[in-house]
């Protein structure tokens, strides 16, 4: 009898779910393999439709489902909090005390925010003119107030590393610029891009290759800059190191912590909550019989849903090997895939894993595409509005994408600097 | 990569972390603190010390956040002895591998 315990049913969770039960469905069916799904949350949410929101692009209930529907009915789904990882009693408590003893389990709590950790950012001006968008209630706010702004100093701040989708940032300026080009008030508009790396992107080769898209569009560039506190009644973002910024409207990226439980769970987490992982096996570092995938572990890929995605294949062989006694063998490189709005119906791909930076070449097929990477075209933008139909109906449900693997592939593709 | 450090051979990664925090010696330090233009005080080495120790203890390195709630020195403080980058700096003077959270 194998007893598998899933913490979080957000995208790592549902797609490991979902991906177990039709690897043992055998065992499931004679009950010799228990998968159990821990989560509180109500509703699903797709997060990469967050970042359209505040433009009026969709509704929430274009965005949101209920939690349970993408998980496979096979699987038991507990609607509880947890209340803390025992791993030298391989079991899990809840918050209403009830103990659950799992052979192998997996964290794929994910990542919050935490904006109350920054000084004076939910103070004075929160949701009137200090936003985020990573939340829905945030987006949602940040829509009604755009809707009627007249303009003046729009800040985009990036608080800490690391974030959810490092690049969402970046696309909300670039959006921000169309939007504003579009209402014809672009010219009663500053932008500027304020973060605590020393460039616009977070892979070195996007900032060289990329850095002239924000030029292009007008928008400034503050580096290095690592906000201390706010002050929402002056309009002030202040650094560690007191530089300070004016704003009218600040639009900021809060810290991101890792689930509250972590931290209540001895071993587990670093000082963020993050799960100490290892970066190839997705064996945490706590015991061997502890997983973790997607936003909940402290590898160095991106917070982001690619990297579950392809994750999920690496860990299931994991798990299998692991349940069989038998070394691990699952090996993961790093391997995101990241769609980056650039506004006017635009957007650019890039393809990237732990060691190799972005390449240009083409996606998924090598030579044929169609989809360009590093380079601005209409079909990457169709093909990030399409993904919200692959979210649902291919990646939940633990699918193969055709051509995607989870390494990633060299093939067809061109290191920066050498004749294509 | 192995370098040469105070004639002894070390391995950094490519921005100069130590890959074997054993490696280091207090003297290593002073010398990568040098080059970065840093001269080290006390408060520098309570930070550092704060630093390697807990990496040496729990395998991952503080984030400035608790840097700057357990250290003793308050983060702006911080930033003025290792103006930009205070976690990464004293991680990089104090020998132990570059922490996560950059990327």
């Amino acid at each position: 009898m194998s007893r598998i315990v899933i913490l979080g049913a957000g995208t790592a969770g549902t797609i490991m779910a979902n991906r177990l039960q039709r690897l043992f469905s055998r065992e499931i069916k004679s009950s010799k393999t228990t998968i159990t799904v821990v989560d509180n949350n109500p509703a699903h949410l797709y997060q990469p439709g967050l970042l359209f929101i505040p433009f009026g692009d969709y509704s929430p209930g274009q965005l949101q489902r209920p939690r349970k529907e993408p998980v496979n009915k096979k699987v038991k789904y507990i609607s509880e909090s947890i209340d803390r990882v025992a791993s030298d009693e391989n079991r899990v408590y809840l918050i209403n005390g009830t103990p659950l003893d799992y052979d192998v389990l997996i964290v794929a709590t994910g990542t919050r925010i935490a904006p109350e950790e920054t000084e004076g950012l939910t103070g004075p001006g929160w949701r009137e003119k200090i936003f985020d968008f990573y939340s829905l209630d945030g987006a949602m706010a940040l829509r009604n107030a755009l809707s009627t702004w007249k303009g003046g100093r729009l800040v985009v701040d990036i608080v800490d590393m690391p974030i959810k989708c490092p690049v969402a940032p970046l696309e909300f300026a670039f959006l921000a610029d169309a939007f504003f080009t579009k209402r014809g008030m672009r010219d009663k508009v500053d932008i500027t891009y304020v973060t605590p790396l020393d460039g616009a992107f977070t892979k070195a080769t996007c900032s060289k290759e990329l850095t002239h898209l924000l030029t292009d569009k007008n928008i400034s560039l503050v580096t290095e800059f690592s906000a201390g506190s706010v002050d929402g009644e002056k309009g002030l973002l202040t650094s560690w190191d007191e530089r300070q910024i004016p704003f009218d409207l600040l639009v900021t990226i809060p810290l991101h912590l890792g689930a509250e439980f972590v931290s209540r769970s001895p071993g587990l987490g670093d000082d963020s909550g993050f799960v100490r992982t290892d970066p190839q096996t997705l064996q945490s570092k706590v015991a061997p019989n502890v997983f973790a995938i997607g936003d909940a572990t402290d590898v160095p890929a991106s917070k982001a849903g690619s990297v579950a995605h392809f994750e999920a294949e690496i860990l299931e062989k994991n798990v299998k090997l692991f349940l069989e006694g038998k070394p691990l063998e699952g090996r993961f490189d790093g391997h995101a895939n990241c769609f980056i709005e650039t506004g006017f119906n635009k957007a650019l791909l890039i393809d990237f894993n732990y060691q190799v930076e972005p390449l240009r070449g083409f996606f998924p097929v090598p030579h044929l595409g169609p989809m360009p990477l590093l380079k601005e075209s209409r079909i990457n933008h169709l093909g990030k509005l399409a993904f919200r139909w692959v979210y649902w109906n291919v990646l939940l449900p633990g699918h193969d994408i055709p051509f995607v693997g989870p390494l990633m592939s060299m093939r067809g593709k061109t290191p920066l600097g050498a004749t294509p | 990569m192995t370098a040469i450090l105070l004639e002894h051979p070390v391995d950094l990664d490519a921005e100069g972390f130590f890959q074997k925090p054993e490696q280091w010696t207090e003297e290593m330090g002073v010398e990568i603190a040098r080059e970065l233009g840093i001269t080290l005080t006390d408060k520098h080495w309570q930070v550092i010390n704060f630093m390697r120790n807990r990496y040496l203890a729990t395998g991952s390195a503080p984030s400035i956040r608790t840097l700057g709630k357990e250290s003793g020195v308050p983060i702006k403080e911080l930033y003025q002895l290792f103006p930009k980058g205070p976690a990464k700096l004293a991680a990089k003077i104090g020998g132990i591998p570059k922490p996560h959270g950059c990327i």
